[in-house]
């Protein structure tokens, strides 16, 4: 398991991303799993960076656990921001056209659909969000 | 990442390399926004872009809603990660897949 502690802020996705990926390249994942893998922990921690603690920033602790198999990533998000569940908000419409679409609301939708498992807690002043992936690239 | 741009007349190509995330997406946005006037068609050049985050979706759905007003946007060259991205969120009828 490794663990970073960062301040939430969009110039450190870079930062958090790199050390993401790191881990998955240790365990051989494929391209296109590392992609999906990205886009969640993107949606996550930009999502912590412009509202958890608004309009001041904080910290938050990115963690990275791989099984000893290496099949299987659970990434953890954990921030000490105000109580907000992304997942409890509905889905974007779809179907719509370009002129009806609204601009944003996807990111959130495009976790959902590409992590195996998503979970929210609020646990004792903290936001905790947990993404589970296979990492063989089978599994949806 | 970058952007390389071409115009001739009427018509704008521009070429998008790297990565369309929440880092890069605003200058895309911007130059967008800024340089549309008078194009009548505009292609997305996507062959050398090789992650696209929902940031990047909303410079795409933007620069769209500019074209249906005033003409064309087609989007060219995705690999299939991207493709597939597009396909989850709908985007594959929004856009112009070529």
């Amino acid at each position: 398991m490794k663990e970073l502690f960062i301040e939430a802020i969009n110039d450190n996705l870079d930062q958090v991303l790199a050390f993401v990926d790191e881990q998955l390249e240790e365990n051989d994942c494929p391209m296109k799993v590392q992609m999906q893998i990205d886009l969640a922990v993107e949606e996550i921690f930009v999502n912590i960076a412009n509202y958890a603690y608004d309009p001041e920033t904080g910290p938050a602790t990115v963690r990275v656990d791989v099984t000893p198999d290496g099949s299987v990533v659970t990434i953890t998000f954990v921030d000490n921001g105000v109580p907000y569940d992304p997942l409890a908000k509905a889905d974007p419409d779809i179907t719509l056209s370009a002129e009806e679409r609204q601009i944003g609301g996807l990111g959130i939708f495009l976790v959902k659909k590409n992590m195996d498992d998503v979970k929210y807690e609020y646990v004792n002043g903290s936001n905790i969000l947990t993404l589970k992936k296979g990492l063989r690239g089978e599994k949806r | 990442m970058e952007f390389n741009v071409i115009t001739s007349g009427n018509k704008m190509v521009i070429e998008l390399e790297g990565r369309l995330d929440t880092t890069t997406a605003p200058r895309l946005d911007t130059y967008i926004r800024e340089s549309l006037e008078g194009i009548d068609e505009l292609c997305m050049d996507m062959e050398k872009l090789e992650y696209i985050s929902s940031a990047g979706l909303r410079v795409l759905l933007a620069a769209q809603k500019i074209m249906d007003g005033q003409g064309r946007m087609v989007v060219t060259g995705c690999r299939e990660e991207i493709l597939e991205i597009f396909d989850i969120t709908g985007f594959t009828d929004v856009l112009t897949i070529e």
